[in-house]
């Protein structure tokens, strides 16, 4: 149950019966992060879909799943149980290389990835946990052959996923099982965030 | 609209809409839980977390700021203003950065 009642039981009969429908077809409760934009959509969920599919979806020098990989790995320094499970799951199938994704978790400067996403991660870590970067952390993504466009889209990606983890750990949202993170994932890759 | 202009112009949509759209709790609380300053106790704990902490908020802390007066749908918006506000600064702080670098590359 998330921490307030509203977000539980404050929707109306046509997103009730929405929600009964998730359930039914997926056989997965819906997600808190779902319920969480169907809430007064017009204060938050309209927006927030509208710019985390813009950042995760539109389109971008990285691809789908690199994008997916620095939303877990932000979600990771930030702590974000939510997050980190439903992010690692989409990454692994969007890859196709679930352990890729683990390695990274678990260590990003030994993990196999390129050297510009590795460097693309590393800044968006130091600027999620120190809440500042400078321009020499920069020039270190740049030199490792990362567009400046790709610099912004990756800032994108980690505006969406500070947003959300923190709402998802403020609001408590209840972890999945692993196969509901997975059921998740691949709506994600389906339908993306909108 | 070039792509990365699409993403900011979002960004900006969403932020404005927080801050400055219809609310239950009025724009200048809003605007206090964005920026994580000049919170009154005991509302402060709650928000404060949530812009620095948020792996540490804990149900105490939502039942302290319901003790405030605050209905749920005003904490609701307080606590995403907080959340939007914090990652508005890293945001731009990581777009300051990047300016500052392909800037001075243009320089030297």
């Amino acid at each position: 149950m998330m921490r307030l009642d509203i977000l539980n039981r404050g929707y109306g009969p046509g997103t009730k019966l929405l929600f009964a429908l998730i359930r039914v077809f997926s056989g997965h409760p819906v997600p808190d992060a779902a319920k969480l934009v169907f809430y007064r959509p017009d204060f938050y969920g309209a927006r927030a879909k509208k710019f985390t599919h813009e950042a995760m979806r539109g389109p971008s020098g990285w691809s789908v799943a690199d994008r997916e990989l620095m939303a877990a790995f932000v979600s990771k320094v930030n702590e974000c149980a939510f997050c980190v499970g439903a992010h690692t799951a989409t990454a692994g199938q969007a890859y196709q290389d679930g352990a890729k994704v683990q390695a990274v978790l678990a260590d990003l400067e030994s993990a196999p990835v390129e050297d510009g996403l590795r460097a693309t991660l590393r800044m968006l870590g130091k600027l999620t946990r120190e809440g500042k970067v400078g321009s020499e952390d920069m020039r270190e993504v740049l030199s490792a052959g990362v567009s400046r466009q790709q610099v912004e889209d990756a800032l994108a990606v980690c505006a969406a996923f500070n947003t959300t983890d923190r709402l998802a750990d403020a609001f408590g949202f209840e972890v999945l099982s692993p196969e509901g993170f997975e059921a998740g994932a691949k709506y994600l890759l389906k339908r993306g965030y909108r | 609209m070039p792509d990365e202009d699409k993403k900011r112009a979002a960004h900006r949509a969403l932020v404005d809409r927080v801050l400055n759209g219809e609310g239950r709790a009025s724009p200048e609380q809003r605007a206090r839980a964005f920026s994580n300053a000049d919170i009154p106790p005991p509302l402060h704990t709650l928000i404060g977390k949530v812009a620095t902490r948020p792996a540490q908020v804990t149900d105490a802390d939502f039942a302290a700021a319901m003790a405030s007066d605050c209905s749920e749908d005003q904490l609701f918006e307080l606590v995403i203003s907080a959340a939007v506000g914090q990652s508005a600064r890293l945001y731009e702080a990581g777009l300051g950065a990047l300016a500052e670098a392909t800037d001075n590359g243009k320089a030297g």
